[in-house]
């Protein structure tokens, strides 16, 4: 029997890849000592056996799409101490929020001959839309090491030192090439907040956005020089709707390179 | 509960699956001990991939598909560039076609050790998940982890990081890694090798339940070697077409219980893909260590038990490390990593095989390369049928064990196919698209 005093945490599922649980699965030299340290209450990915609520830390993945989803957060919720949104889908939709500038039931009736077998919203968003979230983590995939900084600091009953600065600076302390100047190549890392260890400018190309918009950083400046790089139109606002495209600072700024575009 | 409760009593109901990838349920409908309804529930929310495809650059489309799935993001980056690629009439050179085979490789050893040891084993060993194995057996789960985190390496020796890796571009690659990060692997891919070979022949001890379907099976085939980035598509029926000839085949029906599409020949067979159907066809092409330990254990492919695709992923296991040594010995990084063109209007299919079966990709892209329609058909998606029917056929010989007895055991059964219920979520009608 487990020992009474263990913190037990649950991992839930809601629209998503499976990405960000797997790279739980992926911590090979961790997850055994991880289970030991806490008791893995419900982890459908992973175990079969499951126990009931309440929990102490709820790590939710993926992004809110249907009305069923909508009730099971607010369960969710109601029987968890800790809530944790783990990666973009759950911080800011993830890639599926694409359809919230689209028509969803048109994505229906073009990709289901009987779209009225299926129950979804017209939007995907993020867990904070429906609930308090006590904490974001974010990443198309989370970091492995951001991962158990958060679970390190929960048992220790501490703050979790996350990184603060954006990818731009990363490629600086790594003293990778600027793919802005050096190749001209378009690139998010400056708005982008770190966690990745600047992976794209790494491999020669520019950032995606995987980690969400850095916090307080100013898009205003960094579009401008995007879109006078732009080799064809809507370049910079495809960029900018990406994994990351409905977090508000993302989605905020490709909106007004659209209208923009539609008044030229 | 309705008052017919008390004459339905031995109904077989899992709401949520566990230890498989993505949101499904089962359901078995029993009454007066007969079976009267088979359902394997897909509830895991469509995201509409093919949709938000449409007016994205080609060169974007690695990125977005391989958010279909976080295990086998590699499969769709590959089945996407090889239908681009197609739609372009660009061929990549020797060298990007063996580091893709490579990257590839490490897709399998992650997915199938996960499988194998995490997902499936415990079914086998009376264990509720690997957590619990671990318990009782930690060295099979340590060894289970260190084979599983060599390909993981190798995934962000070429991708950067190992969940939706970032340098597959249509024509290439962004760059080409270091040799000397490839070789420093190597080690520990001759220790995976070995621990690989004692694994097939752990494989061969596992207690099966018994099960003998007549099915057909479906494959890529590669004339030169094991099929799996490319190929010709071959059935255990004796047909074999082109990718592009995909659709003529194989059709998809839109089923009330599933936000999935179930798939069927043309001829209204229901058919299975994966590991199983791979080994079954293409058995001949595995390496030398595949070859003499199914020698040395006698292992004569057609296996016609869906619980042994454990067995053949083993096999499949052992080849891709025994592939990814001798591609990394291999290594020589010649010439640019991308092969460069000028977007056109044009169409393509492409398809490989993800480590869950045949993956079909269909693109159309107009004069800048923004894509105007797509395609997905998943490995996941074509099992669905095939999955119902074995539990039509092995349902039948558990009903008199006891209720959580024959649960397992048809939990186990859909189990073995490794549904990705996340990949099985998207799919387009092409003819429903024409109408716009």
């Amino acid at each position: 029997m487990p020992a009474p005093c263990k913190t037990t945490v649950a991992v839930f599922k809601f629209s998503s890849c499976d990405g960000c649980q797997l790279q739980l699965l992926n911590m090979e030299d961790e997850i055994l000592s991880l289970a030991n340290e806490v008791e893995i209450a419900y982890f459908l990915e992973a175990r079969r056996r499951t126990l009931p609520g309440p929990y102490d830390v709820a790590l939710v993945e993926g992004s809110v799409t249907t009305p069923d989803e909508v009730e099971r957060i607010k369960a969710i919720r109601g029987q968890s101490k800790f809530l944790v949104a783990l990666g973009t889908c759950a911080t800011a939709g993830g890639i599926q929020a694409l359809r919230n500038y689209a028509d969803a039931d048109e994505y229906a009736r073009a990709v289901y001959p009987h779209p009225e077998y299926l129950h979804f919203l017209p939007t995907a968003t993020p867990i904070a839309e429906h609930v308090p979230v006590d904490l974001e983590l974010w990443g198309c995939p989370i970091n492995k090491g951001d991962f158990l900084e958060v679970i390190s600091a929960l048992l220790q009953n501490r703050k979790p030192n996350l990184p603060q600065h954006s990818v731009c600076l990363e490629c600086k302390r790594r003293g990778l090439a600027c793919v802005i100047v050096a190749k001209n190549t378009l690139c998010l890392g400056p708005a982008t907040r770190s966690g990745c260890g600047a992976l794209c400018p790494s491999c020669g190309r520019g950032c995606y956005g995987c980690f969400g918009p850095q916090p307080g950083m100013d898009l205003n400046s960094l579009v401008p020089t995007l879109r006078a790089m732009e080799k064809e139109r809507g370049e910079t606002a495809r960029l900018l709707r990406h994994v990351s495209g409905y977090a508000p600072a993302f989605s905020k700024a490709a909106e007004s390179i659209l209208e923009e575009e539609k008044k030229q | 509960m309705t008052a017919s409760n008390t004459k339905i009593v031995n109904n077989i109901e899992v709401p949520a699956l566990a230890r498989v990838e993505g949101e499904g349920g089962l359901y078995i409908g029993v009454q007066d001990g007969k079976i009267k309804e088979i359902r394997v529930d897909i509830y895991e929310p469509p995201r509409f991939f093919e949709g938000f495809l449409r007016g994205r650059s080609m060169f974007e489309v690695p990125d977005i598909t391989a958010r279909i799935c976080g295990i086998c993001p590699v499969a769709y980056q590959m089945s996407a560039v090889n239908a681009l690629e197609a739609s372009q009439g660009v061929t990549v050179t020797p060298a990007i076609r063996a580091l893709r085979k490579l990257l590839y490789c490490a897709e399998y050893i992650e997915s199938h050790a996960l499988h194998i040891f995490l997902l499936q084993a415990p079914d086998l060993l009376g264990q509720e998940s690997a957590i619990s194995l671990a318990a009782v057996a930690p060295e099979v789960v340590t060894k289970a982890l260190r084979m599983k985190k060599v390909g993981n390496a190798i995934l962000r020796v070429i991708g950067g990081r190992s969940v939706h890796p970032v340098s597959t571009v249509v024509g290439g690659f962004y760059r080409w890694p270091e040799k000397e990060n490839l070789t420093a692997l190597l080690p520990e891919l001759e220790w995976s090798l070995t621990a690989a070979a004692e694994t097939v022949r752990w494989a061969t001890t596992l207690p099966y339940p018994d099960l003998e379907i007549d099915c057909e099976y479906v494959a890529l085939h590669h004339p030169q070697e094991y099929g799996v980035l490319d190929g010709e598509i071959v059935s255990s029926s004796g047909q074999k077409i082109s990718v592009a000839e995909y659709e003529k085949y194989y059709l998809e029906e839109h089923v009330r219980h599933s936000n999935s599409l179930h798939s069927h020949t043309r001829d209204g067979k229901k058919y299975m893909v994966g590991p199983l159907a791979r080994l079954n066809l293409n058995s001949e092409q595995l390496g030398p260590a595949a070859q003499s330990l199914m020698k040395e254990l006698k292992i004569k492919p057609p296996i016609h038990n869906p619980f042994k695709a454990l067995l053949a992923r083993t096999l499949e296991l052992i080849d891709a490390y025994e592939d990814a040594i001798r591609l990394i010995k291999g290594y020589n990084p010649e010439g640019p990593s991308r092969v460069e063109f000028e977007p056109k209007a044009g169409e393509g299919c492409g398809a490989s095989e993800a480590p869950r079966g045949l993956l079909f990709h269909k693109y159309s892209v107009d004069g800048q390369g923004l894509v105007q329609k797509a395609r997905i058909v998943p490995p996941t998606s074509q099992n669905l049928a095939r999955m119902e029917a074995d539990l039509w056929e092995f349902a039948p010989k558990v009903l008199d064990k006891p209720h959580e007895q024959a649960t397992l055991a048809c939990e186990h059964l859909v189990r073995s196919y490794d549904p990705c219920i996340s990949c099985a979520t998207h799919f387009v009608r092409w003819e429903c698209k024409d109408g716009e």
